[in-house]
């Protein structure tokens, strides 16, 4: 009988292999509602094909699983993109997005924890469901950038007025973004960590 | 990609109760993050439990917590469990995190090689 496991378990491809020198990581999440395309910016920047990890939430499954009506008790499980960039030959960059309903990722042990910071991303047509993750991540105490991935046909609003409906911080960081292009991608992960610096050389200041 | 065995959900809790031996995540105890890179240090044996040795075998080269998971298909709080295991064995080298305490030099390194890409 096939475990599923066995000797089948391929690695990474022969490129996708980090150096031996490889000695620590980082990471960055990446937030944001349904469909505004977290995984498609992860894609655009990683080294890698995006891979999929995954958790089981058993305590979660009960009081929020909506599966109205399953006798069967299952534990949710929760999926997450995530993407790769090798920053040196020492230093790597790991990107999670998840494309699940976002009150989960907040469940996920250890997401946040160490995590450098977070980048919201928003689509203005549904300005709405970044309060709750903006709110959450103001509560954790989780540096983050706004980054308003421009689709084609959404409303191209002022960002001082973006601000405004999203009762940001007027010390935080809006950016526009296209998250298809690499370089645009680029742009929103730079202007996160300049954040971060500026943050780090203010809290070194005092 | 495996055979289907009836009453038998290849993700379901009863199959990772198997694996892991009913133990729970001990994350907690051994400090492996999402971004904890492992490298393994000895190869697989025979008769070591298939997971134990599918880790070793994809962990050749740093692999993070976050990929082994992908790879072999398991959720994060099994991998930690088996990992568990073959760090008190010695045969696979954890390396930590970067501290996130906001550090300047750290943050550059980030930035510079953002930029390079």
């Amino acid at each position: 009988m096939d475990s599923g496991i066995s000797d089948t378990t391929t690695g990474p491809r022969s490129e996708d292999r980090l150096p031996s020198s490889a000695s620590s990581a980082v990471k960055v999440v990446i937030v944001g509602g349904f469909g505004v395309g977290k995984t498609t910016l992860v894609r655009s920047v990683s080294e890698i094909r995006p891979l999929t990890t995954e958790e089981t939430m058993t305590q979660a499954s009960e009081n929020v699983d909506d599966t109205a009506g399953v006798e069967r008790k299952t534990a949710t499980t929760v999926a997450m993109d995530f993407g790769r960039i090798s920053l040196n030959e020492e230093l790597v960059l790991y990107l999670f997005g998840t494309p699940g309903q976002q009150r989960f990722w907040f469940l996920w042990n250890g997401l946040f924890d160490g995590a450098l910071g977070a980048v919201v991303l928003v689509d203005t047509r549904r300005l709405e469901v970044s309060f709750d993750v903006i709110g959450r991540l103001e509560e954790s105490a989780v540096p983050f950038v706004v980054a308003v991935n421009a689709f084609p046909e959404a409303p191209d609003y002022p960002v001082e007025e973006l601000r405004k409906a999203l009762d940001l911080d007027p010390k935080v960081p809006i950016v526009v973004c296209d998250a298809r292009q690499r370089s645009s991608s680029q742009d929103v992960l730079l202007k996160l960590m300049h954040y971060l610096r500026s943050l780090a050389l203010t809290s070194e200041a005092k | 990609m495996s055979q289907e065995v009836p009453g038998w959900d290849e993700n379901g809790p009863e199959r990772l109760y198997v694996i892991t031996g009913g133990r729970s995540d001990p994350a907690r105890q051994t400090g492996l993050d999402l971004v904890t890179l492992i490298v393994a240090r000895a190869d697989p044996q025979v008769g070591m439990q298939p997971e134990h040795a599918s880790i070793l075998r994809v962990c050749n080269s740093p692999l993070s917590v976050a990929e082994i998971s992908a790879y072999l298909g398991l959720p994060v709080s099994v991998i930690t469990v088996l990992l568990a295991d073959l760090l008190t064995e010695e045969r696979v080298e954890a390396r930590s995190p970067a501290p996130s305490l906001p550090d300047i030099e750290l943050i550059e390194a980030v930035i510079h090689g953002l930029r390079n890409l």
